[in-house]
């Protein structure tokens, strides 16, 4: 092993029936210092995290434990904290109606009674020597979510952890707890913890961490110290593309059409929700087709459910057409003549066992009320139309919804928004998981409608499939809209320059 | 002499800093529920007058709810892991009849046992078998099968309901000589006798069912404020995800719940039949809503995690001096019972409700 190294990972390789999750993943993690794992959505960090804590099990390489000459194998969580590896994770994994020192110290004390006393003067201790500040016999419920995440790593660090796993610690918590999380994590480091910090939020990288592990696709980028690399650096490795790389996709759209001086279809000031995005000025001409950008979890889905209205709003003004609005649920949405695709499907969009008919009435069911249905041949008309006009791969409207491919799912629901004939459609990664013919259909029709006099805004993970399709990006990061580009800036550097922001290199 | 001071100074220490921590939700739905109690009775005294302040009107709620008393301290357990068990009731049922035809087998089938009665604790260790039955095999379909308590629970109380009648159909009283010492057996409480009418002293008493009742209680008490299983209870009601990530057999704490709230029907079951000494198939019917209201309004809460055993106790006290209110008051019909315990569970939902959300807004 590695002189200094608690924790070593080499060649790590796990598959999933027709997935390749990881594949010859090295990770190191040194005492005392705070590692960042770092990755888009299906990079294999959560997957790298569950082979650690023994949640599946590994199907090649090895892992060394500090202090063991042989490799480990672990099989179960349990067996894993045992080994001195410990997780926190994003939800709170403790119970809320126990106290403080309890949930500090059950299922792990010795004897079948519990000594009040002891556990509540240990858990003092503790507390006080972390500086967390919780009493020992308070209820943990009456705690602060950031003080119960501190409690929780207090249980850890207590149960002797050589290796602290934080799994996204720092998503439910305003600034001011986040920074008392990070002194803590400080702490810890300085008493030779090695700490493996998993986020999204990469100013919090940069804040704390002194190295940096990037995966993606299931491989191995790279392992960096953190003043090596720079932020725009880290993003475009995150993302794969070279910075460097100016292949430059102009945009297909026609831009010069949408006139920028007319009144916006839809125009927000200061939106905000109450999922964490801070408050966010955005408007959208006819025929325009813009997009939110930034990388997973910077917020870009939140900004439209805010303004779809499938969150919570707490706060702005929302005009359409020029007259003020009030968006509080899908449904005002509906009435407006807003659309929403959702991101996941499978959650929020498709009714599985209807058949795709039902499916592509709903919205327009839901807006008549349930109390007019639509007559059979009507219903059958609207969805023939459609599965032709979309071409999609369906036996009959009568099939359910469920056995149909996923693009083909995709398409349905699409046909669902635009059946509801809708001025603006929001459409939140509506090529995800799908093949790349239906993908380039999907932009296509995109345009097309744009082209119709609709407003769209399109949300993708691939930044070459916005700057195909959208005349104007919003760029996001950690919940805050950190620019705007257009015109010649839509380019992948500026783009992801934006997304690091910070000084780049 | 300086460690001891130094103790001391850390016990003042402790005690300042629980006073400063707060009461748990636990401890708060408790010591509402006892106040809850205390106003009831004061009224009772206050509507009724004298009577209720002779100790024995006192001990005469305890004789006629011993086998509740019992039964809601089962329930509460399940109801803490986040649980329900409505085959109690029922389970009471069952025990009646089956000890009562064993016991009085003399006299129903004298071709067989003529001039050879049942012996009494043949018939505790049947209760307790019946009980611990019940709560093995729902416990196992609840916890290792993963089913609904409420629908596993349901069946056993149709199952129960079953076989009561199976065993008889019709309504007895047992004429078994132990037994019915046993029953008539009076434990005096010293010094809280009165005068009667007459001027005759009569000593107050109390059945031998209460006596149980209390060591319940007690030993419950014990059992979820001390001990690991106990504390399980909560955890695992608290959020059973979260208890299983702490390191506790969430499957385990559940089917022990059950187990013990079944051997506690069982339990229940016998200090009813002690009290009725009948066997009927209507026998303890709806006592198992009446164990589910007595818990909450003993502070144990439906979403599981919350809840006392002390509680319970003076959950069941305050619902019986409410029905014997409506009684005494000559309103002495079953639905005029029922409407003022309805109140009263919304009543007390409300309050919980109100207080706890109070509690919980001041602190953020």
């Amino acid at each position: 092993m590695e002189t200094g190294a608690v924790l070593e990972m080499r060649g790590i390789c796990k598959y999933f029936p027709g997935v390749r999750a990881l594949e010859q993943v090295d990770f190191t993690l040194r005492e005392g210092e705070i590692h960042a794992l770092m990755g888009e959505n299906g990079a294999g960090k959560s997957t790298l995290i569950k082979v650690l804590t023994g949640v599946y099990p590994k199907d090649g390489g090895e892992i060394r434990l500090k202090g063991s000459d042989k490799p480990v194998h672990i099989r179960s969580p349990q067996e894993a904290q045992n080994m001195g590896i410990s997780t926190v994770y994003q939800e709170i994994t403790l119970c809320p109606n126990l106290t403080v020192a309890e949930n500090m110290y059950i299922g792990r004390t010795k004897g079948p009674l519990t000594n009040w006393r002891k556990i509540n003067n240990d858990a003092g201790k503790l507390l006080d020597s972390l500086g967390i500040p919780a009493l020992p016999a308070q209820q943990l419920g009456s705690c602060s979510i950031a003080v119960q995440q501190m409690v929780a790593i207090a249980r850890a660090v207590d149960m002797e952890c050589k290796v602290l796993i934080l799994d996204e610690p720092t998503s439910s918590l305003d600034e001011q707890e986040v920074e008392k999380l990070f002194k803590l994590m400080r702490d810890l480091k300085e008493k030779g913890v090695g700490i493996i910090f998993v986020t999204h939020f990469l100013e919090q990288v940069y804040e704390v961490c002194d190295r940096i592990t990037v995966l993606r696709d299931g491989t191995l980028v790279g392992e960096y110290v953190i003043e090596d690399l720079p932020r725009v650096q880290l993003v475009s490795k995150m993302l794969g593309k070279d910075f460097d790389d100016m292949a430059d996709i102009k945009s297909e759209s026609d831009t010069d059409k949408i006139d920028y001086n007319s009144t916006p279809v839809y125009e927000a000031k200061k939106l905000a929700g109450t999922t964490g995005i801070k408050p966010f000025d955005f408007s959208i001409h006819k025929g325009e087709v813009n997009g939110f950008t930034g990388l997973l979890g910077s917020g870009r889905s939140e900004c439209v459910r805010a303004i779809f209205g499938a969150d919570k709003v707490s706060g702005g003004t929302v005009m359409m057409n020029g007259k003020k609005v009030k968006i509080n649920k899908p449904l005002d949405a509906m009435k407006n003549g807003i659309s929403y695709l959702p991101e996941d499907r499978k959650r929020d969009g498709i009714v599985g066992d209807l058949s795709v008919r039902d499916n592509i009435i709903l919205a327009l069911q839901v807006m008549k009320g349930f109390f007019r249905p639509f007559s059979r041949a009507q219903a059958e008309a609207f969805a023939d139309e459609y599965i032709k006009l979309l071409s999609i791969k369906t036996a009959s409207s009568e099939t359910p919804i469920k056995s149909l491919s996923g693009g083909n799912q995709q398409k349905v629901i699409l046909a669902r928004w635009l059946l509801a004939n809708p001025v603006y459609l929001i459409l939140d990664e509506p090529t995800r998981g799908i093949d790349i013919g239906t993908k380039v259909e999907i932009q296509k029709l995109v345009l097309k409608l744009a082209a119709e006099g609709k407003s769209v805004t399109f949300i993708s993970s691939e930044i070459d499939e916005m700057i195909r399709t959208c005349s104007r990006l919003v760029v996001m990061r950690d919940g805050k809209v950190v620019g705007e580009l257009s015109g010649n800036d839509l380019n992948q550097n500026k783009i992801m320059a934006t997304i690091a922001g910070g000084e780049s290199k | 002499m300086s460690s001891n001071t130094n103790a001391a100074a850390n016990i003042k220490a402790e005690k300042n800093l629980r006073k400063r921590a707060g009461l748990t939700d636990t401890n708060l739905l408790l010591i509402i529920t006892i106040a809850v109690f205390v106003a009831m009775y004061a009224l009772a005294v206050f509507l009724l007058g004298g009577g209720f302040t002779k100790p024995q009107t006192f001990f005469n709620i305890l004789n006629e709810n011993a086998s509740l008393i019992v039964l809601s301290c089962g329930m509460s357990l399940v109801m803490i892991t986040g649980g329900i068990d409505i085959s109690v009731g029922q389970v009471t049922a069952l025990v009646c009849m089956a000890c009562a035809v064993y016991l009085d087998r003399d006299v129903l089938h004298p071709e067989e046992y003529a001039g050879n009665p049942g012996n009494v604790v043949t018939a505790l260790l049947i209760a307790l078998g019946i009980g611990l039955a019940f709560g093995l095999v729902q416990g196992f379909i609840v916890a290792y099968l993963n089913i609904q308590p409420f629908i596993v629970t349901l069946a056993g109380l149709f199952f129960a309901k079953g076989m009561t009648t199976i065993i008889n159909a019709t309504q007895f009283n047992v004429a078994n000589e132990q037994f019915l010492k046993l029953k008539e057996k009076r434990i005096t409480v010293p010094g809280m006798g009165a005068n009667n009418k007459l001027g005759v002293y009569v000593p107050a008493y109390v059945e031998i069912g209460v006596i149980v009742a209390v060591a319940i209680v007690i030993i419950l008490f014990i059992l979820l404020r001390w001990t690991k299983l106990g504390r399980n209870f909560y955890a695992v009601g608290g959020n059973n995800q979260s208890a299983n990530m702490l390191g506790i057999n969430v499957r385990r704490t559940k089917f022990m719940a059950h187990l013990l709230c079944g051997l506690l029907a069982g339990i229940g079951g016998f200090v009813y039949f002690m009290h009725a000494g009948s066997g009927s198939p209507s026998h303890a019917g709806g006592a198992e809503m009446n164990a589910i209201a007595s818990s909450i309004i003993g502070g144990t809460m439906l979403t599981g995690g919350v809840g006392n055993i002390a509680g319970t106790f003076f959950g069941v006290l305050s619902l019986s001096t409410i029905k014997n209110i409506v009684a005494s008051l000559g309103l002495d019909e079953a639905w005029w019972t029922n409407i003022t315990v309805a109140l009263m569970l919304c009543i007390f939902l409300l309050l919980q409700s109100v207080i706890l959300s109070r509690k919980h807004k001041a602190k953020k």
